[in-house]
């Protein structure tokens, strides 16, 4: 009876959804203050359905309850508890469920926390979102139910995608979509501005913590999802540029584009286009995400369920949200250039590079990503569009960001001098310059791109410090703003992942071995000898397990124990790669085939990464800025729209 | 015109892309794949290596092989080469190189360059094998098994990950049936 119970929440979260979408938008254009009200009680009611639906599909995988459709294929008696949990995200069905009640409460925060925005403004947001949620609802509802019985009820589910029976699988999806899905705010403020043709920039401001958290957790969700392809799929590779990949990271990057554009517009009030239309893409672009993956148009490494009926539901959808907005955004986006103009070398300027690079960035990669699918259309055959093509097209347009990166955090609004400038950020970038060389004539193997890396790297990291050490000793300024902080982490962190992306991907080493008991190999300095495999059973596999000892010269450094597991239920099997983990670097041994019958000689793949978790820590320090910029105090005063903007020129935090 | 249009026109374009793809998205997942648990197609070609020697498919028969369609001319096939070589250096299965439509001293003057990681190599100069075979574009891949069965193919650049996720097991199967 229970899950007929989620299922009735679920209509319930529907009507609801409807109610938010109708009555305050109505009561914004006729004044109807009632109608307005209703917003806050529905959005918290919506959210309080979809926690009540979203439990009820849980305890039905904790007590496995394999009468319902969906736990039966995606658990199993013999599942551990944690992932009995994680596999109601594990599917599609559940996916979406948790999608949307992550919807549920950005809704709802934004009802709690935005009250001191003008009501018509904010009941016409939140209008926005219920819309948003009611197509969502509508596509669980109609295309993919996770509470469907299963009759006659199965004895014994499926058992979850091994691949998915991990740490990383539970943590990485609610985060990832906590971004996706958090961009939906952004979204429907830009598009309550344009209904009120809100030309006054005030909406920019307000929007701007909800896109900072965001983005920090999309930047963390995409992190942890590059780290779970690291050690769980045992190729040693961290990024693959499969179309899984390339939808959070479309998001991302406009994403990126938009916290700078919406400085610009907050501060300057120019940029203002810019900012509405890219607060539209970022939503867009995570709906699009969501199509790609669902609905099986792209074939992936992880493409998890797919169902062409499915994409004909999320492609009117997108037809309708999208398309709807752009063609507001067509007719109500204001007409002349807004704002103060600003000189050829600006803080502007830097910041419209910046723009402008994200911008193409995201469109490379949609083209990319889309590629195959147009050359498939046409019908011109099959071609995969892969990494060279991402991977020049990064190389080449990262430049123009990183040389300009620092230099924009030092100039000035409006207009600067070009020798100011230079005199500001020489030290840094000749410290950098020597950094690059030190490392290129120590590893000359890096070769020239990545000794330009690393200098890059390093130009960030050092331009960024200097920034806030030059503010500390100067006389007039004690206390560094926490804004100017929170870039400042974010900026090192980019500095950082760069020095890793640049070092690994050159440093890396990586060898395909034939390796029976007994035999040893020497990669980078390091023995890896090989002792044989055993057989170990886990709760819901059994496995063959080698043992590795790693030893630099005489000293054993650690032993590793990689897997070949066995997953009786569903009968796949799958590697467990073995880790060692370093600051500097990461050494990796991942379990191939057997390749004789009596499981003496084994296929097997040694790895050396070369500061590959600097990849990761840089991501961390990335999202680390983003939520302390969102935190500061700035976005809490009371947001009026009647409240001067800031015009002043010394303001210097972006 | 207006030019705030032009972002709808651009996700106008994208629709219509995406209904085409749905479409094929659809169609794909309802075609089997024509060649898979079928008879090797008949082949008896010249060996690059000593052109007056020729090799039949029933002389191969009674153990696994790998046929791998390549050409001096492919830039994919040099670059899966190194998949190929280490495939080789496993020494897990008999590989044959089979080279269409090339010049053989092409070919041969290919091998020297990079390295010959086939056990041999077999000229099919104007391309009719390949055509049997239904190869339309170079590098494909076919393993075939003991009694001359294909029981996978794979379209494009090898990868290692192939080797051992599809090449690797299936011959692994083999020997436990054999």
């Amino acid at each position: 009876m229970t899950v007929e119970l989620g299922q009735i929440s679920l209509l319930a979260a529907l009507l609801t959804a409807l109610v938010l979408g109708l009555l305050p938008m109505i009561g914004s254009y006729t004044g109807n203050r009632r109608f307005m009200a209703v917003s806050t009680t529905a959005s918290l009611v919506q959210c309080l359905l979809l926690m009540v639906a979203f439990g009820i599909l849980t305890s039905a995988f904790i007590i496995q309850d394999f009468s319902v459709e969906y736990v039966a294929r995606n658990s199993n008696s013999l599942l551990p508890m944690g992932f009995r949990v994680s596999a109601v995200w594990s599917a599609h069905e559940g996916s979406l469920l948790l999608w949307e009640l992550i919807l549920s409460i950005w809704i709802a925060a934004v009802a709690l926390f935005s009250k001191r925005l003008p009501e018509v403004f904010r009941s016409r947001v939140l209008a926005v979102l219920g819309w948003i949620s009611v197509g969502f609802l509508l596509f669980i509802l109609l295309t993919s139910n996770p509470f469907g019985r299963l009759i006659p009820s199965a004895v014994e589910g499926l058992d979850l995608n091994p691949l998915l029976q991990d740490f990383g699988l539970i943590v990485h999806p609610p985060l990832l979509y906590m971004g996706y899905v958090g961009f939906s705010v952004a979204f429907a403020f830009a598009v309550a501005a344009l209904l009120g043709g809100e030309v006054s920039r005030d909406w920019v401001r307000w929007s701007r913590p909800w896109t900072l958290v965001a983005w920090a957790f999309l930047t963390i969700g995409i992190a942890l999802g590059s780290w779970w392809a690291y050690y769980e799929l045992g190729w040693g590779g961290y990024w693959f540029w499969d179309p899984v990949e390339n939808a959070s990271f479309m998001p991302w990057l406009v994403g990126t584009a938009l916290i700078h554009s919406q400085a610009v517009t907050e501060k300057r009030g120019a940029f203002g286009n810019w900012t509405l239309l890219l607060a539209l893409s970022a939503f867009s672009l995570s709906l699009l995400g969501t199509f790609l993956v669902r609905s099986g148009v792209l074939t992936s490494v992880h493409a998890f369920a797919s169902d062409p009926t499915r994409g004909i539901f999320i492609l009117v959808y997108l037809g309708v949200v999208v398309g709807g907005s752009l063609t507001l955004y067509a007719a109500r986006a204001p007409k002349m250039i807004q704002g103060g103009g600003f000189a050829g070398l600006s803080r502007e300027t830097f910041l419209l590079i910046n723009n402008l690079v994200f911008a193409v960035l995201a469109a490379m990669v949609l083209t990319g990503t889309l590629y195959p699918l147009l050359i498939d259309a046409i019908g011109a055959g099959k071609i995969s569009v892969g990494p060279p093509y991402f991977g020049l097209l990064f190389t080449w347009l990262l430049v123009p960001i990183v040389l300009a990166m620092p230099i924009g955090i030092y100039s000035r609004w409006q207009q600067d001098s070009g020798s100011r400038l230079i005199s500001k950020v020489r030290w840094p970038f000749l410290m950098a310059l020597a950094v690059g060389t030190i490392v290129w004539i120590m590893q000359p193997d890096i070769g020239f791109v990545s000794a330009a890396g690393v200098t890059g790297g390093a130009w960030v990291i050092l331009g960024s410090l200097f920034y806030v050490v030059q503010m500390m000793t100067s006389k007039n300024r004690i206390s560094i703003p926490a804004s100017v902080l929170a870039m400042t982490l974010a900026h090192v962190g980019v500095g950082v992942f760069l020095i890793g992306l640049s070092l690994v991907s050159t440093l890396s080493t990586e060898k395909h071995l034939r390796m029976e008991a007994g035999d040893k190999y020497e990669m980078a300095g390091y023995t890896f000898e090989f002792l044989g495999t055993s057989i170990v059973q886990g709760a819901n596999y059994s496995a063959d397990q080698g043992e590795f000892i790693i030893s630099k010269g005489d000293r054993e450094i650690t032993r590793l124990y990689p897997q070949k597991r066995e997953y009786a239920q569903r009968g796949n099997t799958m590697t467990e790669a073995a880790i060692d983990p370093g600051f500097t670097r990461d050494l990796y041994v991942s379990l191939g085939e057997p390749l004789d019958q009596n499981g003496q000689a084994w296929a097997v793949r040694v790895y050396h990464k070369p500061f590959i978790r600097w990849i990761w820590l840089g991501a961390i320090f990335i999202m680390a800025g983003g939520f302390l910029a969102a935190a500061n105090k700035r976005y809490r005063r009371k947001m009026t729209a009647k409240e001067p903007v800031l015009t002043g020129t010394k303001e210097v935090t972006a | 015109m207006n030019s705030r249009i032009y972002p709808l026109l651009g996700f106008l374009l994208l629709i219509v892309l995406l209904v085409v793809g749905l479409n094929i998205a659809d169609r794909k997942t309802n075609l089997p794949s024509p060649l898979i648990g079928k008879p090797v197609p008949v082949f008896d070609l010249p060996v690059l290596a000593s052109p007056g020697q020729n090799m039949s498919k029933e002389s191969l028969l009674g153990k696994p092989y790998l046929v791998n369609f390549w050409g001096s001319w492919c830039i994919t096939c040099r670059a899966e080469h190194p998949v190929v070589t280490e495939l080789a250096k496993l020494n897990a299965v008999y590989i044959i190189g089979m080279n269409f439509r090339d010049e053989p001293q092409d070919a041969v003057a290919w091998l020297k360059k990079w390295g010959n990681p086939y056990n041999v190599s077999l000229t099919d100069f104007d391309g009719r094998v390949s055509i049997d075979f239904g190869v339309y574009a170079a590098p494909e891949t076919f393993l075939v098994d003991p009694s001359g069965t294909i029981v996978f193919k794979h379209l494009g650049q090898l990868t290692w990950e192939v080797v051992e996720t599809e090449i690797l097991p299936r011959l692994a199967n083999m020997e436990s049936g054999s």
